[in-house]
This record gives structure tokens, sequence and C-alpha cells, in this order.
């Protein structure tokens, strides 16, 4: 019996303290989407409240009808998903060129590219701005997608990628006559599948949770993203803390589903950017 | 050159060129006009009429350097990394030796719950956390008056302000690091903890003198990339503080913003800035060098 216990007794305090971590990781999450379905001020009851007395839509509804938050789950959609699909192709196609074409100064460009990821994003956007507002591109959705289309760690992502497949293949192609952007096409892409999917996860949640720089370039309200019109609600509606909630669970709910289905792509995508360390 | 090799560097440079393009356009260019800037008056003058830009050397950094409302920022935002980075490190990788350990049930399902907060958006989650700190009705008081603990005043003290951002910011990313170091500690060969356990090492000398030494890379990588991270906090003291209270959040990058985006100082905002990157650099730089001292 004692034999017994000793061996149980590490598995259970694991267990006590993974149990104990998942929920305080999980709590503000749960407490978020519960308080979002009570009734009008059942959220600031105290003792506060894990489960609404009563599920209630009105919140959501609010939004919807009176807080036009339909327009900006349309804009958060579109620019995520424009950046998305546009960023895939512009980093594959340079992600191929780096890992199975052979020029001069290919590697050194490469190292030049990786050691700028220090530079900390901020540091470019007031030029950005100016530069955009030369363009006309201040207050569009060009704004925010056009510096979001090309992304040193996506084509590193690519690259790595490309450098585990065989030239072999590669060369069989040309031998059959296949032109380069033939080869990228129909061989590379259908090739990088998987990591397509991962760059796409990326992409599409770092441009969907991004805020600082659609803070910046969006000034007309029509064209908010979610986040940003989120923290814009919470000026007014501070005090309505059910549909707070509520507007935070149609904010974080869509990249949480996209990342429940996704998961494995997505953990293999920060492995393969962890092995450069 | 062969006609070989003329065809690969053309081909080449086709495929590179949208993404190259992009990236001297909208990244290099703007650092480098982001370093001329910082040398320059621009303000909301020169921002209508640009005859009205002057050079004025270093005198952005002069003013910077002289400004209080500077230094606090700073010292908030090294507060936040100094103790936020180490603190999110240690729960990464305590998670990660948890969920990795063998007799674990249910790694899966933890690994999921851990990394769910890292997902989410944080503006959203910032709102969520506004409410959870709610001195009179919030959970987190709650959770701490059961435990014996008097209300605390999360946000609107001065002096719990940082630390309530610092632990919202923990729980939002732990989740990630945790990952990378799950990864590490699968690389190391298992046969090095069955030579130990004939050895007679105890669970704590194998965590010492294998897991750790082995995991070095990773912890490397780990600490730069949260550090990195951390000294680019904006988000959370936007959203729940706008810097406050008495400026006690306010992070350099908050500043930078204001002065930028609001006053349009850009100028003097482009110098911030600069100085950001000049001590992520040195943040970096130091890391670096202290690893290839400890490991020769």
């Amino acid at each position: 019996m004692n034999r017994r216990l000793h061996r149980l007794l590490p598995a259970l305090l694991a267990h006590g303290a993974l149990a104990v971590g998942a929920v305080l990781a999980l709590l503000p999450l749960w407490w978020m989407l519960a308080a979002s379905l009570m009734p009008a001020g059942e959220a600031n009851h105290y003792p506060p409240r894990l489960w609404p007395s009563m599920v209630t839509f009105e919140h959501y509804a609010a939004l919807f009808t009176r807080l036009d938050l339909g327009r900006y789950l349309f804009n958060s959609a579109l620019l995520a998903s424009a950046v998305t699909v546009i960023a895939l192709f512009i980093n594959s196609m340079a992600g191929y060129a780096f890992a199975k074409f052979r020029f001069r100064y290919r590697d050194r460009l490469f190292q030049g590219l990786l050691a700028a990821m220090v530079i900390p994003a901020q540091v470019a956007m007031l030029p950005l701005f100016l530069l955009l507002k030369q363009f006309g591109l201040i207050n569009t959705y060009w704004g925010v997608i056009i510096p979001g289309m090309a992304s040193i760690f996506g084509i590193f992502l690519i690259r790595q990628y490309l450098l585990a497949i065989p030239d072999s293949l590669l060369d069989a192609a040309r031998m059959d006559g296949a032109g380069e952007f033939r080869i990228y096409w129909s061989l590379i892409l259908p090739l990088c599948r998987p990591i397509l999917v991962t760059l796409a996860i990326f992409t599409f949640l770092g441009a969907w949770n991004d805020f600082m720089w659609p803070l910046i370039v969006l000034t007309d309200s029509s064209k908010h993203t979610l986040p940003v019109a989120l923290a814009n609600l919470l000026g007014e509606h501070v005090q309505d803390t059910e549909l707070m909630m509520a507007g935070s669970v149609l904010t974080v709910l869509p990249v949480m589903l996209l990342f429940v289905v996704l998961q494995k792509y997505y953990i293999a995508g920060i492995l393969l950017g962890g092995m450069k360390g | 050159m062969t006609g070989h090799q003329r065809h690969a560097t053309l081909s080449a440079g086709i495929f590179l060129a949208p993404a190259l393009l992009l990236i001297a356009i909208f990244f290099f260019l703007p650092v480098l006009a982001a370093l001329l800037l910082s040398f320059t008056d621009f303000d909301v003058y020169a921002l209508g009429d640009l005859n009205r830009l002057r050079f004025v050397g270093f005198a952005n950094y002069l003013q910077l350097l002289q400004s209080p409302l500077f230094w606090t920022a700073l010292g908030n935002t090294l507060y936040f990394m100094l103790v936020g980075g180490p603190l999110s490190v240690a729960i990464s990788l305590g998670a990660a030796l948890l969920v990795n350990a063998r007799l674990t049930r249910f790694s899966g399902f933890f690994r999921t719950a851990f990394f769910l907060p890292v997902v989410t958006t944080l503006v959203a989650v910032a709102v969520v956390w506004r409410y959870l700190y709610h001195p009179r009705h919030g959970l987190l008081n709650y959770g701490l008056s059961l435990l014996g603990i008097d209300p605390i005043d999360w946000l609107g003290d001065p002096d719990w302000a940082m630390p309530a951002i610092i632990l919202m910011a923990v729980w939002k990313n732990f989740g990630f690091n945790m990952i990378i170091f799950i990864a590490g500690l699968q690389n190391i060969p298992p046969q090095l903890y069955e030579a130990a356990r004939i050895d007679g090492a105890n669970a704590r000398r194998r965590f010492r003198h294998i897991t750790l030494p082995l995991l070095g890379p990773t912890f490397l990588f780990v600490a730069l990339m949260t550090m990195i991270g951390y000294f680019q906090v904006f988000a959370e003291p936007y959203v729940m503080t706008q810097g406050g209270p008495a400026n006690r959040t306010l992070s350099v990058v908050l500043l930078m913003y204001e002065e930028g985006f609001r006053w349009w100082n850009m100028g003097y905002a482009s110098a911030t800035a600069f100085v950001l990157f000049a001590l992520i650099l040195v943040g970096t730089v130091l890391q670096l060098k202290l690893r290839g001292r400890e490991s020769p």
C-alpha cells in the first residue's frame, strides 16, 4: 500500500498542478463567454457568477442591430483574408527562390533579411504612415493590407520547408521541359501544402489580432476592424459588462475555432520558427 | 557565367522581386527614413507643409534624455520586461515539464488549454481582464477573498497596475514558449536519462545535469523572443490603463504612439523608436554574449 502510494503521489501532484493551471488558463475565457450570455447587470453581481441564471442573446443582438458589429466583423474578415491570400503567393515565391535557385549573394541576402527581424516594426511605422499618406492609402483597406503582404518570417518558413525536398524532383520536371512558373505552380505549391496551411494560419491570426497598425491607418470608423472597434466601444460602454463580453467573444471566437481545427499546422510553424535558435 | 546559371539568376530574380520590393519599400525604406526623421523637427506643421521641416541634429535625442516622461516610460518597460519576461519563461518551462512528463495523461488536452490564450485577440482579452480586475465585483478579487486576501484595486493603484498588466501578459503568452520548450525536451535523447538513472542520479540531478544544459539553445531562443516581444508592449496598457494611473504603465511604444500619432511630433517619436531599437539590439547582443561565455 505504502509503495503504491509512493509511486502514485508524483502523478497525483503533477495532475493536480496541471488541472489548476488549466482552470487558471481557461477561466478568463469561460467567464467571458458566460458573462456575454447573462441578463444585463448580472455580470456585476458579487460574488461573481460563472453561469448565467438565464441564457440571453440580447447583447449579441444589440451588437449587430445597434452597434454595427457586422460591419467590423466583415472588415476584419476581409482584411485578414486578403492579406493571407496575397502573402501566401508572395512569400512562397520568395521562399522557393531562396531554397532552390543558386545565385550570387543568395545566402548573404537571406542572412541579412533574418538579421533585420530584430528591428521592431514600430520603428517603421511613422515614415510608413507618411509614405502611405503620399500614396493616398491612409484610411483605406490597402493601407492595412500592403505592409502585411510580404513577411521575412513567411519567406523563412517556406524556405526551411523546401530545403528538405530533393532537387531531383525539380530537375526531372525541367527535363520534361516544364517552365519555371509551371514548376512553381503545379509542383512546388502542391508540395508545400502543409507549410502553406501553417503560413496561412499565422498570417490570418496575425492580421485578425493586429491592433496598432489598423488603429493608426483606419481613421474612419466604418472601416475599423474588430479589435479597434472593441477598444472604441469600451470607451462608451464600459458599464455594459455583458455587452462588452459579447463583443470580445465575437472577436476571439473565429480565430480560436480556426486554431482548434488547424492546431497541428500552427504548432508545426512555431517549431520550424524555433529551429533557427 | 554559363547560360544555365544566368537562367537561374533571372528566374530567381522574378520569384524574389515581389517580396523583396515590398520589404524594401514598406520596411527598409521606412526604417531608414525614421532614422533621418529622428534628426528633424517633423511636427504637425511639417505634416501640412514639408518646407517647415528643419534638421535639428541630436536635439530630439537630447530632449528625450532630459524628459522625465521618457525615463518613466523606459523604467516601466524595463519593469514589465525584467519581471514579466523571466516569470513567463519560468511558467512556460514548468508547464512544458509537466505536460511532457512521462506519467502525464491527457497531455494533448492540457497543451491545448495552456495554448488557447495565445491565439486570442490581445485587445479582446485585455477588455476581459479589465473586468476580472474590477476592485469590487471582479473575479480575481473574489478568488483572493476566498484565500483571505483583502481586495486590491488592480488597475487603479499605481503600485498594482503594472503587476496586473504583467499577470495578464504572462497568462496570454506563456503557452507559446511552452510549445517551444516541449519540442526542446523531446529532442533530448531518452538514453541519457536511462544512463543517469542507472548511475543512481535522482530526478533533481537529472534535471540539473541533463535537462537544463541540453535545453540551453532552446532557452536562449525563448529568452530572446520573449525579451524582444516584451520590449514592445503597447495594447495592454492602451486598453487597460491608457498608461495610467500616474503614468505608471506608460510604455515606450505607447509614448511613441502618443507623441507620433496623437501630437504628430514625428521627429521626436522617431527618436523614441530608435532608442527602443537600440535597447533591443543591446539586449540581444548581451544575451548572445552571455550564452557564448557559458557554453564555450
